[in-house]
């Protein structure tokens, strides 16, 4: 704990140094930053944009979270679905972000849906992947255990199969997230006309880089809280049962 | 011996059943395996390891389908008991045995717990437990549905003696008083005598019963000269 303080606050000081001797348009001191932060909150501009990236940031990844869930899941489960299914996975896999970004905006227009698509499809591939390892892993004699007692297919998926998968699933969540929160940024700045990417690009063109962190660090920051209020807790939920390593 | 308005006997003929060898070969593992309990009687299957007993108790259980033949069921619930125990690890041992059966009251609950001295285990998770209390878990989920049919695949195996012995006793005691058709699996020819009304004999693969005999209640109480001629009846029996 304390190294890990030591380590931010040797960059909250190399931040200041490099500010002092450098030019201060290319990196504005801490002071200068929290001042750019107050203005954009006191008018209420970072909350709103704040406010609609996390709503993209959401939608998209329950988007990708529940498609790549059903179709990892069927995939790992029926080989014919996952020899169907695999080759469109692996080229989505290596397609890059911006390129999957650009068609839908060429394709769909520049619009909300458009842009959530985007993102969830990029997403979609590593999630489909991870949760297909969990399907390939489930224990058949506990599913026989389950037909044996006539449990019901709702029953066998919530006792059985989902706390089976949820290490998988919690494994996605964490890689996931970290992914969309990227790529919607990318999806705005190119092609919405709010948010916090599209501050981004504001700031961008205005060359002013106080602005671009006033944007950019509180919704870092935020990302991080949902990770650790988040995240975390249903990972140490899920595996709650596990033994504990002596 | 069949109680009143009883579910109906178990009767099972199982003509052929093959598997994919690994080398890709269709091999039959159960041919002409036939035998039938009376609603309430107790069966030992008991042969050689890997004869496939393991197998016909699957297709008994209606978990396999793949097989030539037909097997009639009572009527109600199935009681399962797997060579291991099967619990759900993210669950306690009362989440695990009310899941398979949900309609058991408490007073029922707790007594079936009693009565397999697992009271002290209730809120336990099965990463807790000895194998020989996951077994009794095992036991008291396969009697908390008040099956009709109750199927024990090896259910003491790799146990320690004592300990087998003494699970065998609670559930002889637990099989008289319900009056449940029972299927027991075992390569134990004590076991079986001590625990079957009936024990059939198979033979080694591809596995047919070769012999039947009826062992004449009460187990408990048996002399050890007509344990003794049962078991050289079975010798006699086995390949």
């Amino acid at each position: 704990m304390a190294a890990r303080l030591l380590s931010l606050l040797s960059l909250l000081a190399l931040w200041i140094v490099a500010a002092r001797f450098g030019d201060p348009r290319h990196l504005p001191g801490p002071l200068a930053v929290f001042a750019a932060m107050g203005k954009a909150a006191a008018s209420g501009e970072l909350f709103a944009a704040m406010a609609i990236t996390m709503a993209r940031v959401a939608a998209s990844f329950l988007l990708a979270m529940a498609a790549g869930a059903a179709l990892g899941y069927a995939m790992g489960r029926r080989a014919l679905v996952d020899r169907l299914a695999d080759p469109w996975v692996v080229v989505l896999l290596n397609l890059p972000a911006l390129v999957i970004i650009v068609l839908l905006y060429i394709w769909a227009g520049l619009n909300e849906a458009a842009a959530i698509a985007a993102v969830a499809l990029n997403k979609l591939p590593n999630a489909t992947v991870t949760i297909r390892e969990g399907a390939r892993a489930l224990d058949p004699a506990l599913d026989e255990m389950a037909r044996a007692f006539a449990f019901s297919p709702w029953k066998r998926l919530r006792h059985v199969v989902l706390p089976q998968l949820a290490p998988y699933i919690a494994a996605a969540t964490r890689s996931g997230l970290s992914l969309v929160w990227k790529i919607v940024l990318v999806v705005e700045l190119i092609g919405r006309p709010n948010g916090v990417g599209f501050e981004i690009n504001e700031a961008f063109q205005l060359f002013d880089v106080a602005m671009l962190l006033a944007y950019a660090l509180p919704f870092t920051a935020a990302m991080l809280v949902v990770e650790a209020l988040v995240v975390q807790p249903f990972e140490r939920h899920v595996s709650r049962w596990r033994p504990r390593p002596a | 011996m069949s109680p009143a308005g009883a579910p109906g006997p178990l009767d099972v003929r199982i003509a052929r059943k093959r598997v994919a060898s690994v080398a890709g070969l269709e091999v039959e593992i159960l041919s002409n395996l036939a035998f039938r309990l009376d609603a309430g009687e107790v069966g030992a299957l008991i042969g050689p390891s890997g004869c496939g007993k393991s197998t016909a108790m699957r297709i008994v259980a209606g978990l396999d389908s793949a097989f030539e033949g037909a097997v009639a069921r009572p009527q109600g619930p199935l009681g399962m008991v797997f060579q291991e125990p099967r619990l759900l690890p993210w669950r306690s041992v009362e989440d695990n045995i009310r899941l398979a059966a949900p309609d058991i009251g408490e007073a029922e609950f707790a007594a079936l717990l009693k009565r397999l001295s697992l009271a002290d285990h209730r809120a336990h998770f099965p990463s807790e437990l000895s194998l020989g209390l996951a077994r009794r878990v095992a036991l008291a989920r396969a009697f908390a549905v008040r099956p009709s049919l109750l199927l024990l695949d090896e259910p003491f195996v790799s146990l320690d003696a004592p300990l087998a012995r003494a699970l065998r006793g609670e559930l002889l005691a637990l099989v008289g008083e319900r009056a449940v058709t029972t299927v027991l699996v075992t390569h134990d020819v004590e076991e079986a005598i001590r625990l079957a009304d009936r024990i059939f004999v198979l033979s080694p693969r591809p596995a047919r019963v070769i012999g039947e005999i009826r062992v004449r209640p009460p187990r408990e109480g048996m002399s050890a000269a007509e344990a003794r001629s049962i078991k050289a009846d079975i010798d006699a029996l086995s390949p």
